[in-house]
């Protein structure tokens, strides 16, 4: 038990540890006028929240420039940018002085930003990942920590948290926490844990289908309780939730419509920069948006989306279990993520959170995700400044996983797992040689954005076969053969234990033994 | 190459332990040596150094005498000394250990065989490492700027303290010198000069005149220096027990060079930690030993790093060694956490580890809190070196008595 605590501390220094390494690096848009990055965009919300009344945060004003950064998050995001302005303004009044302090940067100010990522990071995330693993039955100790080890260490989340300067981590973390709770049988505290996630990032709602249609379907399928009873308690407070967390823009219609018009911007465009899903890919071969309509372009993304959640949302819905849901919280996401509309290249974090649930069970195929996932956001980082980075936390994380985790062939394997096997490294390698290509190779000067196209292309293709993948995971659950059970479960193979016990006479003995 | 030739004799322990995937603490001893040279690393890149290359290269020319290729031992030591002169400190350790093991032959029971003598291997000795320095100062010396060259090797115009205080004797004294000059000056028992009562730790490398005390000189501190590591050449000459013997004597001899040198750099203190590391596998007492001087020793480095976004690397670097290494040595040798004290220490000792947190609460929160920052800039300075310098003082003293300790050859002879 001892051991264990100490080994879980270690495991968050280290993580402390490389997320404090990568900070050190630049962060979006540093020096680079007049519109800088994510930084600014945080720096300016703590600006203006802490400044400006709390209904003059979503409205554009002569104190409140829209086009300048403004807020596009939900409420909680802007309380915390409060809480964050408020220490800001008592450290150093400059760095949050409304209108003056835009873009201002300095070694101080990015030392306090990025202490309050690492703090968020902490306090919300890192218990996440520890009570999520530490709950699972079905998984020895030893895969227990290791799993934790490696879902903290995600690179993809520390790049774009601790690098590129996000607040990822208190989303994601809150959907953890939410699914650590629906896992062991608390669906009232899982329904506010989730609520508030999604008040934090509107991305969230790629989760939505999965924890709505699992507490729907879970409310009817038990029959010791009174489904309906459940049904009207969970309403109750998942409309208080979002009651408490939109408090002061529900006093008319016109404030709330306002902060939805923010969070929701349709005006936005299809999609930003390169991103790795259906719609950036096709307009290689198709320009969609030439074609259509702003809005038909909408309907369209809305409907396909909605059709790619439907087969898992209908499934967990009739069959609710936990399996399902984690496996659907993945379909739901990437289903968002390929098909909806204005997608960031950083919303594959959200899939990402749910395949790390899969760790310990799924070794292979949730690396072979995770590395992608990072991959696909190369062009991201490499404006970041953040190449070093992606490319040492790359190295560390594969490394450390596949010695944590084993993946050496076995003689007994089928032929499609060996196959899978082949693949997987052949992606690896692909993946490999876009990175090289992308930072040494001059692009032919037609063709200026080749490379993040290929990169966006290639992982698409990628996400595109893991959403079939997991799809199929998610509705064989049950009706799947055990061989093929086993089959997975191979793939990790362990050292087999001995017991370990040493003192100082047996040290004495070895020791004698050797200098013979 | 370093770690392929690194047959220290940990190794082979390593193959023999099996290690538990539950609790992987258990200590390798390359994990563990690798782990140790995360605050050398840490110090050699962000500080800029390159230790890690010359600490690569002592490891290898012990695992060389260890194999009892001495030659080559001898050999890479001398190329060492010529990289950075830091090395003579335990330089007399490498000379009594190859005239006495190498050149001469013991009977059973211990005693040097003076008929053993073989002059061949002295000469060749001698050849190897004339050689070496002839190939580094030769061109000097052919220039004529010997002098010159070993003006700037060995500045006695630099201070008796580095600009940063090690943490060894001469911190004590200085800490006693102020001490007694404050009082005196309270109780007005002594007429001092207003210009001599200066701010000692000046971060300035300046010479200091003690005010109570007598002033130290180059060579005071050059007598006191080789009185402190006599004993233990004397003891690794008279009773020489194979390679182990010889670490020892290294170690004291760093010791007593970091204890007692003119102008001493605090990064001198990983000469002692890490040829120490290669003996804590042995012994209980030795590992005892060994984890309060990494500790101290180590967070007696934190004062180089000194800028605020290296508080929290630093920081995490040695949390992360110092828990590793505790957990895996008190399951080594049979001990776990508990309430009264740390693994293998004793209550005292552990007390005192565990004064470091409020200490380095203090020296990067409180201090600058309370608002002395501009007023006592080096106080933290002064509170860090004089606190670990406790604690290398009694690890040295302890150490020397555990070497003293040591049994006779006999009962251990078998092990050899």
């Amino acid at each position: 038990m001892r051991d264990k605590i100490l080994i879980c501390i270690i495991i968050a220094l280290i993580n402390i540890l490389i997320r404090w390494c990568v900070s050190l690096n630049d962060y979006s848009g540093a020096g680079k006028p007049p519109m800088f990055g994510d930084y600014e965009a945080q720096r300016h919300w703590s600006e203006i929240t802490y400044n400006l009344p709390v209904k003059e945060w979503y409205k554009n004003s002569s104190q409140n420039d829209l086009m300048y950064w403004g807020l596009d998050y939900p409420p909680l995001t802007a309380y915390h940018s409060w809480v964050c302005g408020f220490f800001a303004h008592h450290i150093n009044p400059e760095w949050v002085a409304l209108n003056t302090s835009h873009g201002f940067e300095s070694k101080g100010h990015k030392l306090f930003m990025r202490y309050s990522v690492i703090l968020a990071d902490v306090l919300v995330y890192f218990p996440a990942v520890y009570l999520f693993f530490n709950q699972l039955q079905s998984l020895k100790t030893s895969d227990k920590v290791k799993g934790m080890f490696m879902m903290l260490l995600y690179p993809g989340l520390i790049l774009i948290d601790h690098g590129h300067f996000q607040y990822n981590c208190i989303s994601l973390g809150l959907t953890l926490l939410a699914v650590v709770c629906l896992t062991g049988g608390r669906d009232l505290i899982g329904s506010i844990l989730f609520c508030l996630a999604l008040n934090y990032k509107q991305m969230e709602l790629y989760h939505a289908f999965p924890f709505f249609s699992y507490l729907l379907g879970s409310c009817f399928a038990s029959a010791k309780e009174n489904g309906f009873l459940k049904l009207v308690k969970i309403g109750l407070v998942v409309i208080a939730t979002f009651v408490a967390c939109w408090y002061p823009y529900l006093s008319d219609i016109e404030s709330a419509m306002q902060v939805l018009h923010r969070v929701f911007p349709i005006a936005r465009g299809l999609y930003e920069d390169k991103v790795a899903n259906i719609w950036c890919s096709l307009s290689v071969v198709i320009k969609i948006r030439q074609l259509l309509t702003v809005n038909q372009i909408v309907i369209m993304c809305l409907v396909t989306t909605f059709v790619a959640v439907l087969p898992s949302t209908i499934n967990l819905l009739l069959k609710p279990s936990i399996d399902r849901f984690k496996l659907a919280l993945i379909n739901s996401s990437l289903a968002f993520f390929l098909f909806s509309f204005h997608v960031h290249e950083k919303s594959i974090l959200i899939p990402a959170l749910a395949v790390c649930l899969f760790i310990p069970e799924r070794p292979m195929s949730s690396l072979w995700f995770l590395v992608i996932s990072t991959f696909s956001m190369l062009p991201l980082l490499i404006k970041d400044g953040l190449l070093i980075a992606f490319v040492a936390l790359m190295l560390i994380y594969v490394i450390l996983y596949m010695s944590e985790f084993p993946m050496s062939a076995t003689s007994s394997e089928s032929w499609c797992l060996k196959l899978c096997r082949l693949v997987f490294y052949l992606s690896l390698t692909g993946a490999l040689a876009l990175t090289i290509a992308m930072v040494a190779v001059e692009p032919p000067p037609h063709l200026p954005d080749l490379f993040p196209v290929l990169i966006s292309a290639f992982s698409c293709g990628h996400f595109v076969l893991f959403f079939l993948y997991y799809n199929y995971l998610q509705l064989s659950i049950g009706s799947i053969k055990p061989s093929v059970k086993e089959m997975e479960k191979e793939k990790v193979q362990y050292i087999p234990k001995e017991s370990f016990k040493t003192g100082p006479q047996d040290i004495s003995h070895l020791v004698r033994k050797k200098r013979i | 190459m370093l770690s392929k030739n690194f047959v220290p004799p940990a190794s082979p322990l390593e193959k023999e332990v099996p290690i538990p995937m539950t609790s992987s603490i258990v200590p390798g001893s390359l994990c563990m040596s690798a782990l140790l040279q995360t605050l050398d690393s840490s110090l050699s890149n962000i500080h800029f150094q390159y230790n890690g290359f010359l600490s690569g290269l002592l490891l290898l020319s012990i695992t060389r005498i260890y194999q009892e290729r001495n030659l080559e031992g001898a050999f890479w030591f001398a190329v060492l000394l010529n990289l950075k002169h830091i090395y003579l400190f335990v330089a007399p350790a490498y000379f009594v250990y190859l005239l006495r093991c190498y050149c001469f032959q013991s009977h059973a029971d211990g005693r040097i065989r003076w008929d053993s003598f073989s002059p061949v291997r002295l000469i060749s000795l001698g050849i190897i490492v004339l050689s070496v320095f002839a190939v580094s100062f030769g061109p000097f010396i052919h220039m004529g700027q010997l002098l010159q060259l070993l003006s700037r090797l060995f500045p006695v115009k630099r201070g008796l303290c580095h600009a940063y205080w090690a943490p060894n004797f001469w911190v004590l004294y200085n800490v006693a010198d102020k001490a007694a000059t404050v009082s005196a000056s309270k109780f007005n028992l002594l007429a001092i000069e207003s210009n001599r009562t200066a701010v000692m730790t000046g971060g300035l490398v300046q010479e200091y005149d003690h005010v109570v005390l007598p002033s130290i000189t180059p060579f005071v501190t050059l007598v006191v220096t080789l009185l402190a590591i006599t004993p233990s050449l004397f003891l690794l000459w008279s009773r020489p027990r194979g390679p182990a013997s010889f670490v020892r004597a290294l170690v004291l001899c760093a010791f007593g060079s970091f204890m007692f040198s003119w102008h001493v750099h605090e990064k001198a203190i990983l000469l002692i930690i890490l040829p120490l590391s290669l003996l804590m596998l042995y012994k209980k007492k030795d590992a005892q030993l060994f984890l309060v001087i990494s500790t101290v020793g180590h967070y007696s480095l934190f004062p180089l790093l000194y800028r605020q976004q290296e508080i929290p690397i630093k920081v995490c670097l040695l949390l992360i060694y110092t828990l590793y290494i505790y957990a895996g040595l008190g399951k080594m040798f049979g001990f776990s956490w508990s309430w009264s004290s740390l693994p293998l220490l004793s209550q005292a000792e552990s007390l005192y580890i565990l004064g470091l947190v409020p200490l380095e609460l203090y020296n990067s929160v409180i201090h600058s809190a309370l608002g002395l920052s501009e007023r006592l800039p080096f106080l933290p300075l002064l509170l860090t070196s004089f606190y670990c310098a406790v604690g290398v003082t009694y690890s040295w003293i302890k150490f020397y008595w555990l070497t003293f300790q040591e049994k006779p050859r006999k009962t251990e002879g078998k092990m050899q």
